[in-house]
């Protein structure tokens, strides 16, 4: 029995001593875990920005925050929750498992992946120093023009916010470049193209797509910065710049930024699924094709953002038609995460709890979009609470179901110690009640006319009560994050020491301790096969001899 | 449960194993900086779909760009620019054949090209603001000539003074021929810019003039 190494019961280093070590580490699993705690905290603050504003809207003609205020807390979730928590946790997540599921001792470039890291929290350190202009920008996390434009937002916070995003942005791409080269030129002898882990798989897509993504939002951010500090035209119809521009610049970010987040989380139910039903992922070559598709569909649908804008007939049926098609992949792989649990030996541990919710929600998430996706119906639910409740139906439902089950199934790897299960289940049970009861509401308040973002609305159009639903939900939702940050904090002491491969998992992240010793594996590994650690337990059957 | 950490170290039974990426002829840098100029390639891509956007858009007068360029000095620094992608690659060739002194005179070479195109940047620019009193800030061509135009000059500069820090490194001898990865992807950064100008010169100077 071979336990996480036993710490020698030597003097510990001095807090300074340790601080240190951790600024300046370029040790690919330290900069996952930062990443990871940088996103925690701005999950926590984005959250409570929520709670503003749902308190905001429990009734009608409320007055409970001001409306400039109301107005800067919306930004700031947005822009918190997508560029400060999302992208960030998703960052470490696949800064840490990747290297070691493809047998690698750290990234391609240690050192840039430092950079990433800072640059990121740097950037939303930014983006919050706009607080420290009197108030927060009040643009909407879109931003669009020329609401931004020096003459409508005057003061700097919307500078400080475009740097802000520039900042982190730079930090997005050196990590995606970073991860790209290390699993095109790290991966152990043996492990071919094809033989790739699907999380691995899913997340070298996914920062595929931060290649091609976030450039754009780069350069139409330094356009806006140049309108607003240089007094140049890009967005100024006056002097025959174009907001129409800003929005197709924006949404051929933005649309794909959806991909960006979803893909990891797809990558970690691929491989929770199969070791919690202890089968193979049920057609592994069509899981990794449909990734794929889906990377590229994404980048030919941005302007179903924009029905309502008024392009021409024939772009909208192009955008609408091109938006049902990736429903095609995305139900591809439903299906095979269905037939991979049908039939197994389910595990119901908390990261197989999670996965179900994620593939339930998931689904009704991804309806609401094809739904959206209908130019007619569109036009009467564009910038509706509808799109409210369904865009935080994929984004809670899908990625962040499917993160929390991946964060579950490797904390015993990161940490070397059991997170409590109970904790875990009230997380759970907590956030799918919070999340129903909040944003199924919203699909109802939407149908029945409330806009997104409206600081508050009159007593006579029949909202109030699906508002007050809305908001119960958010504050049943919002214990159920502390709990998880509880639980991660608890059981760091008081775990149960988890052993190397508590799951009797199948890739090469079990193949070494928990935690991991900084080099991560003594010898590179050889793998033959998509589930090298199946052919070292089960020599008389190993999978080689069938893929 | 016991612990696989060192289990994979018996070679034996893996016969048909073909080791992947070891062998390759990339390294990890090479990959690096091919996939950094992806990145380029949709950061060039967004400024110019945003130029080709607002062709003759502007709703301000002059000046305009029918008006403003002297072409002969925009084509003698393309020239300079456009045979600095021959002199980096007549370098690099140099140093493949062991050839130290042939190295620093065609790098050096190529660095004199690009500072020559950043000086005809400066005196267009000098022209335009001067003479003509087009600023980021007259007219929407101004906004999108500037903002197109000086970020490719800032891509120039920064290859000048990545090239001008591999020369002072092979001067003293800290790159040679053992260890060329630097000067490969220096190089094709360089040819990089090289081509964006191909697409920024035809885009500005020929189509929308």
């Amino acid at each position: 029995m071979a336990t996480a190494i036993e710490e020698p019961a030597l003097e510990r280093p001095a807090w300074s001593a340790t601080l240190h070590e951790w600024i300046t580490t370029v040790d690919h699993k330290k900069i996952g875990i930062m990443y990871i705690l940088v996103a925690l905290v701005f999950l926590v603050i984005g959250g409570a920005e929520a709670m503003v504003m749902r308190f905001q809207l429990l009734w009608a003609e409320s007055k409970a925050v001001p409306p400039d205020f109301f107005n800067q807390v919306m930004t700031m979730h947005g822009t918190t929750m997508i560029f400060f928590a999302a992208m960030p946790i998703l960052a470490g997540v696949a800064n840490y498992i990747v290297p070691l599921q493809i047998g690698a001792r750290d990234m391609a470039f240690p050192r840039l992946n430092a950079l990433g890291l800072w640059a990121t929290l740097f950037g939303g350190v930014l983006a919050y120093f706009s607080f420290a202009t009197g108030g927060a920008p009040a643009i909407g996390w879109f931003a669009y023009a020329p609401l931004t434009e020096r003459a409508f937002a005057r003061s700097a916070a919307t500078d400080f916010w475009i740097i802000g995003l520039l900042v982190s942005g730079v930090g997005s791409l050196s990590g995606a470049v970073n991860l790209v080269t290390t699993v095109l030129t790290l991966r152990c002898p043996g492990m071919t193209l094809r033989k790739i882990p699907l999380y691995t798989w899913m997340a070298f897509w996914a920062n595929v797509q931060i290649l091609f993504a976030i450039p754009p939002l780069t350069a139409s951010l330094i356009m806006l910065l140049f309108d607003r500090l240089l007094g140049a035209h890009f967005f100024d119809a006056q002097a025959g710049g174009s907001p129409y521009l800003w929005q197709h610049l924006f949404w051929f970010f933005g649309h794909p930024e959806v991909y960006i987040l979803v893909l990891p989380a797809f990558g970690m139910v691929s491989d929770v699924i199969p070791v919690f039903s202890r089968k193979v992922i049920f057609g592994y070559e069509f899981m990794a094709v449909a990734t794929i598709a889906i990377a590229f569909v994404s980048f030919g649908v941005w302007a179903h953002h924009m029905f309502c804008v008024g392009m021409t007939r024939p772009a909208d049926v192009y955008f609408a038609a091109a938006s049902l098609v990736v429903g095609i992949p995305t139900g591809i792989k439903v299906f095979n995460w269905l037939a991979t649990v049908y039939g197994g030996h389910l595990r119901m541990a908390a990261p197989m709890l999670f996965c179900f919710g994620f593939l339930s929600m998931f689904v009704i998430g991804g309806l609401t979009g094809i739904m959206l996706a209908v130019t007619p119906m569109n036009f009467q639910l564009s910038d509706s609470y509808f799109v409210v409740g369904h865009f935080h139906w994929v984004i809670i439902g899908g990625i962040l179901m499917g993160l929390f089950a991946g964060l579950y199934y490797w904390y015993p790897k990161i940490t070397g110690r059991m997170y409590s299960e109970r904790l875990a289940r009230w997380q759970f049970w907590l956030l799918l009640i919070g999340f129903l009861l909040t944003f199924g509401p919203m699909h109802v308040s939407g149908m029945l006319g409330m806009p997104r973002r409206i600081y508050t609305y009159p007593v006579d159009r029949g909202w109030e009560l699906w508002n007050q639903l809305s908001s119960l939900g958010a504050f049943i939702q919002a214990p159920s994050y502390l709990i998880f940050v509880w639980n991660v904090i608890i059981s760091l002491k008081k775990g149960q020491p988890a052993g190397d491969d508590p799951w009797d998992g199948w890739t090469l992240e079990w193949a070494t301790t928990s935690p991991p010793p900084s080099y991560n594996f003594e010898t590179i590994p050889t793998v033959r096969s998509r589930r090298p650690l199946w052919d070292l337990k089960h020599p008389d059957d190993p999978d080689w001899k069938y893929e | 449960m016991s612990s696989y950490a060192g289990s994979f170290a018996a070679p034996g039974g893996t016969g048909d194993v073909s080791p992947v990426a070891r062998h390759s002829a990339l390294t990890p840098a090479h990959v690096g900086m091919l996939i950094f100029l992806v990145t380029e390639v949709a950061f060039f891509g967004t400024l110019i779909m945003t130029y080709v956007y607002f062709l003759r858009q502007s709703t301000q007068g002059e000046p305009n760009p029918s008006q403003v360029f002297h072409l002969p000095m925009v084509i003698a620094a393309s020239v300079c620019l456009f045979s600095s992608s021959a002199t980096i690659h007549l370098a690099e060739r140099a140093l493949r054949q062991g050839r130290r002194h042939g190295f620093l005179g065609w790098w050096g070479l190529t660095i004199a090209l690009g500072i020559t195109f950043l000086l005809g940047t400066v005196r267009e620019w000098a022209d335009l603001i001067g003479t003509w009193g087009l600023t980021i800030s007259r007219n929407l061509f101004g906004s999108t000539y500037f903002t197109l135009v000086g970020f490719h000059a800032l891509h120039v500069t920064i290859g000048v003074i990545t090239m001008a820090i591999v020369f002072g490194l092979a001067a003293r001898r800290q790159i040679t021929e053992q260890n060329m990865t630097g000067v490969e992807v220096v190089s094709w950064y360089w040819h990089f810019v090289d081509g964006v100008w191909v697409v920024v010169f035809t885009l500005v100077y020929v189509i929308g003039r």
